[in-house]
């Protein structure tokens, strides 16, 4: 047992390598010195305590997401909509703001009800993406995609229509909210202690819903067999739209933090592709929500500290996403040559 | 009709072409049961690479093979990583999704704004002539004509020949089709690559014609397929459908930029999405048929209408190759 986690460890190591290995020759390509990008990465990430809060803003969002897709992963659910959930919770959100802004209600009453409504708006867009399909047949994985692109049109429909700048709306968004309604920022940075905790509570709540509770047990059985499951007699459809609405509402709280703690109004991109990214990291971590954190922290330190690179080293800072996607390609690669190897050796 | 009219419905020919190339190299894998999901990055890798190559070379020809060859290396990865590997589809094509996305991103950056070749116009000369028809169908360039082609090469191929039904059957059911001699992961290897070189002939399309040149993240490419994997289940894994399904989208985003001026309170970029939520709702139209609910709902319907009800949804419906996204050991 002991030679079989150590040969797990090694392929894992060996994804690592190749992956780096493949993106210093994208660098090579391009006509990069690879170590020289690699160190502007991390400076970028980690020189000072203000970009070391940088990485935190962009962790937040991150982890909230993973979070919820650990939920629809355990229930054997691709939730590619994610992106457009995070659009609906920001876009209830600001909503909410704005419907409460002008009255005599507390700010700190006013936030918390921005929340709740990114958490329904978020749990709603999910739940369509669910009932699509339970009851209209269509894999989650169109009508996600497709959910998307209507959530995208949603957004931009509002801010250059009801939600409009006054005089013109553009692309910058809707008016910024009043810094009342702005979740406190941790001196000298752009990083909120609120929204830390948020995330924070947020992977540790779904950690045992998944590891201590009854319904993360079923949840999981769905997942692995959800026919055997059913004539178990768990109602394995309404599990699954469970596991959507969980989800969405962690993604809702996402874009309600981007709303309330970051851009402090809504923009066409409030996602920052968190949600695909989100589903990357939660593939990468093997849907294990210890690693989750470590993860998200590391790939948003990836997309901190690539911003600068077009500056100094004059190359895209798409540089993150492809250290990032041949990571998850390599380990899912070498898994399949360790699981290969074992099945060889055993038979 | 005026020749503004025509030239409309040729450039809604024209704008359909990349995205039947997507359609029909996907529906073709997905025929032999692999789900390819990477298709909306490696039609933006193959954009970028082939305007590259056909700038370097100045061959628009280049940038076409190119990108043929980078599509087929990309899906040529998904078949190792999924028929060999055995690895989840979903996943690895996901993944590549992203991977084929930021790549085309970071080594296309030199050459954002260049300004390139683009594929010659070639009128046909004795239809192009004929009033109409002529000026719509036949006054294109070669890659769209190919796309007509490949529309009935594909619907020939698929359902009128031997290893056509081959292909359909290692899709369906794979056991069978092994005990009658097919070797099932070669064959699926072989349709995958095949599926993603035609893909790879979709993003030349766009960055050497459609929309010429290579613009980065604002090339406006990204997403595109994604509309391809649902023309795919739209068209029900039939190429002719597939065809449908290509030219009514871009239809219906021709209708967006036409309907602009008369909608100002409207931005842009929403009519541009216009045809997602239609796409949505025919997906549910073509795929309700297979729900259980239905069958208990419609048993409880008065004769006529159940008889009329079921016939609609089955005319619309449209069922994936049984065995899709479904490992086969050649064993």
């Amino acid at each position: 047992m002991k030679s079989f986690r150590w040969s797990t460890i090694g392929f894992q190591v060996l994804a690592i390598v190749l992956a780096l290995a493949f993106t210093s020759l994208v660098l090579v390509i391009a006509g990069t010195p690879p170590v020289a990008a690699y160190a502007n990465i991390l400076n970028g990430a980690f020189n000072s305590m203000k970009s070391f809060a940088d990485v935190a803003v962009a962790w937040i969002p991150l982890l909230i997401v993973t979070a919820g897709l650990l939920v629809t992963f355990s229930a054997g659910l691709w939730n590619i909509g994610i992106e457009g959930q995070i659009m609906l919770g920001a876009i209830f959100t600001t909503g909410a703001l704005r419907l409460l802004q002008d009255t005599a209600l507390p700010p700190a009453l006013i936030i918390v009800a921005g929340f709740i409504a990114g958490m329904l708006g978020g749990a709603l867009w999910a739940a369509l993406a669910g009932l699509l399909k339970i009851y209209g047949g269509v894999n989650e994985i169109c009508g996600g995609l497709g959910l998307n692109f209507v959530a995208t049109a949603l957004a931009l429909w509002l801010i250059f229509g009801p939600w409009k700048r006054p005089g013109v709306g553009s692309m910058s968004g809707t008016e910024p909210f009043p810094e009342a309604l702005w979740l406190p920022l941790l001196p000298g940075t752009r990083l909120s202690g609120w929204s830390v905790a948020v995330g924070l509570v947020g992977i540790i709540l779904i950690y045992f819903l998944l590891q201590g509770t009854y319904f993360g047990l079923r949840l999981k059985a769905v997942g692995r067999n959800a026919r055997a499951s059913f004539l178990l007699g768990i109602p394995t459809s309404r599990y699954g739209l469970l596991a959507f609405m969980i989800c969405g509402a962690l993604a809702g709280v996402a874009g309600a933090v981007q709303v309330t703690a970051v851009y402090h109004r809504l923009i066409p991109s409030i996602s920052s592709g968190y949600g695909f990214l989100g589903l990357m990291v939660a593939m990468l971590v093997n849907y294990q929500a210890i690693w989750a954190v470590l993860v998200s922290l590391f790939f948003a330190a990836l997309n901190i500290g690539s911003i600068q690179l077009p500056i100094v080293l004059k190359v895209d800072s798409s540089l993150a996403g492809v250290l990032q996607g041949a990571l998850v390609l390599f380990f899912m690669l070498m898994d399949g040559v360790r699981r290969r190897f074992q099945s060889k050796s055993r038979s | 009709m005026d020749s503004a009219f025509l030239s409309g419905l040729a450039g809604i020919l024209a704008a359909a072409a990349p995205i039947l190339f997507a359609a029909i190299g996907e529906t073709l894998t997905e025929r032999a049961g692999v789900t390819n999901l990477s298709v909306n990055g490696a039609i933006l890798l193959t954009a970028m690479v082939g305007f590259v190559v056909a700038v370097e070379t100045n061959s628009t020809v280049l940038g076409f093979l190119a990108g043929a060859l980078v599509g087929a290396l990309v899906t040529l990865l998904l078949a190792f990583a999924t028929i060999t590997l055995k690895q989840s589809q979903v996943a690895v094509g996901f993944v590549l999704a992203l991977l084929c996305r930021d790549l085309a991103y970071f080594l296309g950056n030199p050459y954002m704004g260049v300004s390139g070749p683009i594929v010659a116009h070639l009128p046909i000369p004795l239809l192009g002539e004929i009033p109409i028809i002529g000026q719509i169908f036949f006054r294109q360039n070669l890659p769209v004509y190919a796309s007509y082609l490949l529309v009935f090469l594909a619907f020939w191929w698929l359902f009128k020949t031997r290893p056509g039904l081959m292909l359909q059957g290692i899709g369906e059911r794979p056991e069978a089709a092994f005990a009658r001699g097919a070797n099932v992961n070669r064959m699926r290897y072989f349709y995958t690559i095949l599926g993603g070189a035609l893909v790879g002939i979709a993003g030349p399309l766009y960055s050497l014609s459609v929309k010429a040149g290579w613009k980065g993240t604002i090339s406006g490419l990204d997403g595109i397929g994604w509309i391809a994997l649902a023309i795919t289940i739209f068209g029900a894994w039939n190429p002719m459908r597939a065809a449908l399904g290509a030219y009514l989208f871009a239809f219906l985003q021709w209708l967006g930029l036409v309907l602009q001026p008369s909608l100002p309170g409207i931005p842009s970029q929403v009519l541009q999405v216009a045809p997602f939520p239609l796409m949505i709702l025919t997906l549910l139209l073509v795929n309700v048929g297979n729900a259980e609910w239905v069958d208990r709902a419609l048993a409880a319907m008065p004769e006529k209408t159940r008889h009329l009800i079921a016939r609609l949804l089955r005319a619309m419906r449209s069922s994936p190759p049984a065995a899709l996204g479904v490992p086969f050991d050649n064993e």
